[in-house]
């Protein structure tokens, strides 16, 4: 039977012989390149296109309600997390991302669209231990950092007394 | 039974006498969409949750190899099985409305064809007269365990691949008509350092490679002995790796047709799965639906099915760990 030419050594093949440093250059060479320029050109046509709308949402409050450009920050933010959320719940947001890259991601509509996963996804576990707990499941470490870093900063102001 | 270093040949080979393969909305804008048994307008199966509809869609599977090879679901001795869930909830929940004695595996992707070997080595070994072997995947649940959720907006590498939404299920008894399974190479583990969960082709394709061989070497064969070896889901770029791979250790692929379920069962160039399908449903709905078809209308003689796994988890690859790859051959013969 087949044992027979197996111990002829018909089929001797070499082993495998890479070792984990020679195969990672080898599969890195192996991968298809991504183009960075394109992914910058795209992120910041998207993260600006959103930042335009944001801005006619100002301008919005501002003509139509006579808001001072300060007051108008407020509902403007909300705006565009109502969007985003909308968005996300449509199915299209990720979609937008996936050829945007970075330029969803950034803007306050990319930290709502976070949240706003992490909340569908997780319904199915219930509202305490599937939304509740998971909701910040993304975002938490946007706020862990931005508090450590708000902190950070607010000392050296006020060791250097640059406060108010 | 034992041949070589990890080969069962089986002295009455097993026959795979029914198969059931459900898939979702993707697999069926693909171009194997007519060689399922179902495909699902949707994902969700009119399930409340991911997890739920994984589960229908391997109950389906199931049910409907059951139905084709005419047994009732008591009928059949064993069922194993396993999925890519946290403690394998879809084929363990499966199997409490089956009934059957149940084993549950886990060899991620890899899990068909491990299935599938275990199913047939129960009913060579004459532990039973017939054995069912099974296993899921949805693109859903995969990416709410292993990444981001589903509606989160991040944007996917071109390494990365596209988890498919099915189950396919395989019946082999003692007697019967059907293709048959004539041997299985048990894989090892190989992990050539790659970390990346993104790029699970590479770090898969020599875990692929090392099984080949020691399948062709256990049995004295080499490739042209096969009409068709195909890989579980190394996709458009493990594939290419495994090919290069195998010619630089001087195995003659050439003298075989060398594909991959993942570059199968999507359109690669027009549905934005990125560089292909993963998922353990991947090489099982296109071995049971797709190919066993081609093998009942003759076009296909002997083919051997390599199932590759990552055998990774979301906690191992956040604390750096490099991902663990396996792969599981089953020769296939009509």
């Amino acid at each position: 039977m087949a044992t027979k030419e197996a111990q002829s050594g018909k089929s001797a093949y070499k082993p495998l012989s890479m070792s984990p440093k020679e195969y990672k250059a080898f599969a890195k060479s192996r991968e298809p390149s991504r183009s960075v320029f394109r992914n910058c050109l795209r992120a910041f046509l998207v993260g600006g296109a959103i930042c335009l709308l944001g801005q006619g949402v100002q301008q919005f409050f501002m003509t139509v309600f006579h808001m001072s450009e300060k007051e108008a920050g407020n509902p403007t933010v909300a705006v565009m997390i109502i969007v985003s959320v909308v968005l996300t719940c449509l199915g299209v947001y990720d979609k937008i991302a996936q050829w945007a890259g970075a330029g969803t991601a950034v803007p306050v509509t990319g930290f709502a669209n976070s949240m706003s996963s992490a909340a569908i996804e997780h319904r199915s576990e219930g509202l305490v231990l599937g939304v509740g707990a998971n909701m910040f499941k993304l975002a938490g470490s946007v706020i862990v950092f931005g508090v450590v870093a708000a902190f950070v900063i607010g000392i050296i102001y006020w060791l250097f007394g640059l406060e108010g | 039974m034992r041949q070589g270093e990890r080969t069962w040949v089986f002295p009455t080979p097993p026959v795979i006498v029914s198969t059931g393969t459900v898939v979702g909305p993707d697999e069926g804008a693909g171009p194997l969409a007519a060689d399922f048994d179902l495909v699902h307008p949707d994902l969700e199966i009119g399930q409340p949750s991911w997890e739920k509809a994984e589960r229908a869609l391997m109950e389906q599977a199931s049910d409907i190899a059951a139905s084709k090879a005419g047994l009732a679901k008591g009928q059949i001795q064993y069922y194993v099985g396993g999925d890519l869930l946290n403690q394998i909830i879809s084929s363990t929940f499966a199997a409490r409305t089956f009934g059957a004695p149940y084993l549950g595996v886990f060899g991620a992707c890899s899990t068909s064809m491990e299935s599938l070997a275990i199913a047939s080595l129960i009913v060579a070994s004459g532990a039973g007269d017939c054995a069912m072997a099974g296993t899921s995947s949805h693109n859903c649940t995969a990416e709410k365990q292993f990444r981001y959720p589903t509606e989160y907006g991040s944007q996917k590498p071109p390494t990365a691949q596209y988890t498919v939404t099915g189950a396919g299920a395989a019946i082999v008894a003692r007697h019967g008509d059907g293709p048959r399974v004539t041997a299985a190479t048990i894989g090892k583990i190989v992990d050539l350092g790659i970390k990346d969960p993104f790029n699970m082709g590479a770090a898969m394709a020599p875990a692929a490679v090392d099984t080949i061989q020691g399948h062709l070497q256990d049995m004295g064969r080499e490739p042209g002995d096969y009409d068709l070896i195909v890989t579980g889901d190394l996709a458009g770029v493990g594939h290419p790796i495994a090919a290069d791979l195998l010619q630089r250790n001087g195995v003659p692929m050439e003298r075989t047709t060398f594909r991959d379920c993942g570059l199968m069962i999507y359109d690669v160039a027009k549905q934005k799965v990125q560089a292909g399908g993963s998922g353990c449903a991947c090489s099982a709905v296109v071995a049971y639906g797709h190919l066993l078809k081609r093998m009942k209308q003759g076009e296909l003689k002997r083919i051997l099915v390599v199932a590759t796994g990552s055998l990774l988890s979301p906690l191992s690859y956040q604390q750096g760990e490099t991902i663990p790859c396996i792969a599981h051959a089953v020769s296939i013969e009509a």
